[in-house]
């Protein structure tokens, strides 16, 4: 997914793109308004994370314009402000979510794909490898054309590893990504995760293999 | 915070002392102009009295062959008997030559008829004296006849002991009067002082707006300074809550990097150890971050409940957006969020802090309630308005289920459970302030209720 | 100093015996400490029993009674007030005329009504009519004359009857006379016409009443013009001759007043003698002693006695007295 980022603080920006981008997003970073404007002018955007102290201005400022010129990408503002002074505000001037800092990005990943699923249903960030076909913004999946229920945790663990087929992760970097960090996950929960998917793919050329010691990998058989 | 005042008098016994010492002095001024005034007339009456006796007595007198005669009335000296017995002296005089009374009584040089009246000394009693004369003209000689009429005073004396007594009452009656007056205008002026200290003593201690009820002139540089000194620290006090969400969001902004980097850091790093040391450190800054915005929604939660401004609002519609809003982070955890009951309740509330508890309810429920189970949330329009909140998780610790709500009222939750705890301490303060309450509960299949009644 | 009051008191007696008075008794013991010396108008026998039982319940009290004629008491005790205790006399006029003069001193908590007093000083003691006195043989068949009118055309009827017959007081010397005909001239001028008729027919004028009832008894005179009913009353040996006739057209009711010298030797037993007085006097049911009360039988408050107050002054004023006594003279005494 394409991101933009308006965001003022370089480290916290750079912080939150390095993280996004292991995710496989691609994120452009503004920092400030007249910079924000200017990508909004020139590219599309899935998604416009937006801050809302800027130098050059309100975030509210640029959300109320944003919306004023027709155009309807996605805003999720990143706030460090008290959730219920700014809450209603920002939602009332046409945000569609917010997040306070500082975020999970496993919380963020799920108000994106809500929001996403919320505005068009539809992403251009659709997967198809193996016979199956994989929206990850929507949350569906079909293998061999027959359409699969995927429960969110069985969702981001494929999409984790479709994202990085071949790449091998341990059981501990799958869990750190699924569960939150103060949940005490035991670490069959994963082989949970694991056998459920190994199950969906089944009749797809896609399988995961178990490395002992080391963890899994997603393969493609053909 | 209560210091000791260094009282100077009372406004009170000041008022009064000078009203009533005022009163003293009025009625002491009244006193002795009414028994002057009267006192006066008294003596203009014996006055006219003893000029009446002496005219009809030199009306009597005549010449007759070169003789005088003095005829005096009867009713002369009948007109002179008193409620006193008071003594009566006269004497008649032809010219210089002293004819008949007291030849004693002091002669006054009279001329014409206008009588002369004296207060004198004479034997041993003050008398009132009129001295009056007439000139009769025989057939050889003119001759002046003068009366001296005098008579003593204890009919005076009593009238006037009598005015006196009279006047002393009056006097006592207007001194009481006033003091009356003064002790109701007293208790007036104070009451406007009370009024104004009860309305000051009644306010909650966020409430810092300007009284506008109308007040007395006097006291409106009184208010007015209040006023200001309540804008003040209104303004400090909003000046405080920016600096909070200023330093919230100067610490928040840093953590959130410290986060995002600790997550990339942790993907990127392998070896057990240094992972644990990161995911400690992203537990710790979530933690305090949480902390720092349930410390901060309890503080405008505080504000707000001091003084409720009710709006109407559908608590359906309400709790749906929170539903809404949440879905997300629930789904994390294969959570379902189940809306139940009525399609639609009304009430009047303040939906900020409704909202809050609410999602305070729905947050905890998130936490503990297990992966891929559900949240039930009912909203119920009767016996009584409430909104309950059910998970399918281990529910309370039975053994604190009862105290918990009782040591949240108390708000002596502070060992520990800052995550959880506080967010029902928000959830009761609104439902307090909302004349509701908030009550937890075990559901017998399993999982912790809250209900908030409002 | 103490040598002049020697002499004065060494004195005092002589200048009493020197008095020669009508009547003089001592009642009581004569070696009590407080004597009181009382100078009346009020005959002894009219006045005895109340004095008597006054001793009897005071026995450290004595009481010398002198009696004189009303003018003459009024010389003798101006002339010395300080030998005197009580001034007792039926000439209110005189009397009040004393207390004016200051020769009186108040009396305290005597209970009496305020009209029987004045200045807590002079006390009234009785209410007497002056009434017509005629002796019943004189009218033996005619009736009795009820009025000042009556009396006239009675008189002007039977002149011979009356000749030289009828008796009133000569008002120069008697100080009640001189009271009762001031007070009727000042009612009606009827007064004048009776003392026209009375002179035309040669009155005799008296000095007391005692005289003129034994000159009425004996059939002397046949008609006394007002002399004092108490005493023919008082009097029972004479009652059968006499008539007593309180005139209907108007009353002249004097009351007798007691007064106490201001120099009085015993001021608290002559207070005390006035407050028993008036105490005894003032019960209308009174009949132990021979004075009527104050406020007894035929002498209500509507018989209208002589009101206590200044103007009983008036008719003592010499120039006026001059006048009346004038004019009487020319009334009375027509030869």
């Amino acid at each position: 997914m394409k991101f933009l980022l308006v965001e003022d603080n370089l480290e916290l920006a750079n912080a939150i793109t390095s993280r996004m981008r292991l995710d496989g997003h691609v994120v452009e970073h503004a920092e400030n308004l007249a910079d924000a404007t200017a990508f909004t002018l020139t590219s599309e955007f899935d998604l416009i994370l937006l801050d809302i102290m800027l130098p050059d201005g309100d975030g509210r400022t640029f959300l109320k314009e944003h919306r004023a010129s027709r155009l309807d990408t996605p805003v999720i503002i990143l706030t460090a402000r008290s959730q219920v002074s700014d809450r209603i505000g920002s939602l009332d001037l046409g945000a569609d979510d917010y997040i306070t800092k500082p975020f999970d990005h496993a919380e963020l990943g799920a108000r994106c794909r809500a929001v996403l699923r919320r505005k068009a249903g539809t992403s251009q960030s659709v997967i198809e490898v193996g016979g199956i076909v994989f929206d990850a913004v929507a949350g569906k999946m079909a293998v061999r054309g027959k359409p699969v229920t995927l429960r969110n945790r069985e969702l981001r663990l494929l999409e984790l590893l479709l994202n990085a087929r071949g790449q091998v992760f341990s059981k501990q970097k799958l869990s750190d990504r699924l569960f939150s960090y103060d949940e005490d996950v035991s670490e069959n929960a994963i082989e949970v995760y694991i056998g459920r998917l190994r199950k969906h793919l089944e009749p797809s050329d896609l399988s995961i293999t178990t490395l002992r010691g080391l963890g899994y990998r997603l393969d493609h058989d053909a | 915070m209560t210091h000791s005042l260094s009282i100077s008098g009372s406004l009170r016994n000041r008022l009064v002392l000078t009203l009533t010492g005022g009163a003293a002095v009025l009625a002491l001024v009244l006193f002795f102009a009414i028994r002057n005034y009267t006192t006066q007339i008294a003596q203009q009456g014996q006055d006219s009295i003893l000029n009446a006796a002496v005219t009809s007595i030199l009306d009597a007198a005549s010449i007759r062959d070169n003789i005088i005669e003095v005829d005096i009335p009867y009713a002369s000296f009948s007109m002179l008997s008193t409620q006193s017995d008071d003594l009566v002296f006269y004497a008649i005089y032809q010219d210089d030559t002293f004819l008949s009374g007291y030849p004693e009584l002091p002669l006054t040089n009279v001329t014409g008829r206008a009588s002369i009246f004296q207060t004198a000394l004479y034997r041993g009693e003050t008398v009132r004296l009129v001295t009056a004369g007439r000139v009769l003209i025989g057939t050889q000689k003119r001759t002046q006849i003068r009366v001296v009429l005098a008579q003593s005073q204890g009919e005076l004396a009593d009238t006037l002991r009598q005015i006196s007594r009279t006047a002393a009452l009056f006097g006592a009656a207007f001194f009481a009067l006033l003091v009356a007056l003064s002790y109701w205008a007293t208790s007036t002026t104070i009451g406007q002082l009370k009024r104004l200290t009860t309305s000051v003593t009644r306010r909650g201690p966020q409430d810092l707006r300007p009284f506008v009820k109308p007040v007395p002139t006097e006291m409106a540089p009184l208010v007015t300074s209040l006023n200001s000194l309540m804008g003040r620290l209104d303004h400090s006090l909003s000046q405080s809550e920016d600096f909070i969400a200023e330093a919230a969001h100067r610490v928040r902004t840093p953590l959130a990097t410290v986060r995002s980097y600790a997550e990339v850091t942790l993907q990127r790093v392998d070896k057990e150890e240094n992972r644990q040391s990161l995911r400690a450190m992203i537990r710790a800054i979530d933690e305090s971050s949480r902390a720092a915005g349930q410390l901060l929604d309890h503080a405008m939660i505080t504000l707000r409940s001091d003084h409720l401004e009710r709006q109407d609002i559908d608590l359906v519609t309400l709790v749906h957006e929170i539903v809404l809003r949440l879905t997300p982070i629930a789904e994390m955890k294969d959570l379902e969020l189940c809306l139940h009951g009525d399609s639609n309740v009304a009430y009047s509330g303040d939906p900020v802090l409704i909202q809050n508890a609410v999602r305070n309810l729905i947050d905890n429920a998130i936490k503990y309630a297990p992966s891929e189970g559900r949240v039930d949330i009912a909203i119920s329009a009767s016996p009584r308005i409430g909104i309950s909140v059910c998970d399918s998780g281990h529910g309370f610790p039975s053994a604190e289920v009862d105290t918990l709500a009782v040591r949240f009222k108390r708000g002596t939750n502070a060992d520990g459970t800052v995550g959880s705890g506080l967010g029902l301490t928000i959830a009761i303060d609104v439902a307090k302030a909302h004349g509701g309450d908030l009550v937890l509960s075990n559901r017998p299949e399993g999982g912790a209720c809250a209900l908030l009644l409002l | 100093m103490r040598i002049i009051v020697a002499l004065v008191l060494w004195l005092l007696p002589q200048v009493l015996v020197a008095q020669e008075w009508q009547e003089q008794q001592v009642f009581g013991a004569p070696e009590t400490q407080q004597k009181l010396r009382i100078i009346s108008s009020t005959d002894t026998f009219l006045f005895a029993p109340f004095v008597e039982s006054f001793v009897s319940r005071y026995p450290e009290i004595s009481v010398e009674y002198l009696v004189s004629e009303t003018a003459d008491i009024d010389h003798i005790f101006r002339n010395d007030p300080g030998v005197f205790d009580i001034v007792i006399s039926s000439a209110m006029d005189l009397q009040l005329k004393i207390v004016n003069d200051g020769l009186a001193q108040p009396v305290a908590n005597v209970a009496i009504p305020p009209w029987a007093q004045w200045r807590q000083s002079l006390f009234a003691f009785t209410a007497e009519p002056a009434a017509i006195l005629i002796n019943r043989k004189a009218f033996a068949g005619v009736s009795s004359p009820q009025t000042r009118q009556e009396l006239i055309e009675a008189l002007r009827a039977r002149p011979e009857v009356f000749q030289g017959r009828i008796g009133t007081y000569d008002v120069r010397q008697s100080g009640v006379g001189y009271l009762f005909a001031t007070q009727d001239a000042r009612a009606s001028e009827t007064y004048w016409r009776l003392m026209e008729v009375m002179g035309a027919l040669d009155v005799q004028l008296y000095c007391c009443s005692g005289e003129m009832i034994d000159d009425l008894s004996d059939g002397t005179i046949a008609v006394a013009y007002n002399v004092l009913a108490s005493y023919a009353a008082a009097q029972v040996e004479v009652k059968d001759a006499i008539e007593i006739i309180l005139p209907s057209d108007f009353p002249t009711t004097i009351m007798r007043t007691a007064m106490v010298s201001i120099d009085a030797p015993n001021p608290e037993a002559a207070a005390t003698f006035i407050r028993h007085l008036v105490k005894v006097q003032s019960d209308p049911q009174q009949s132990d002693y021979p004075l009527p009360p104050l406020n007894g039988q035929g002498s209500t408050r509507d018989r209208a006695t002589i009101t206590m107050g200044p103007a009983l002054m008036t008719f003592l004023d010499t120039l006026k007295r001059r006048r009346f006594l004038l004019e009487w003279e020319n009334a009375v005494i027509q030869n």
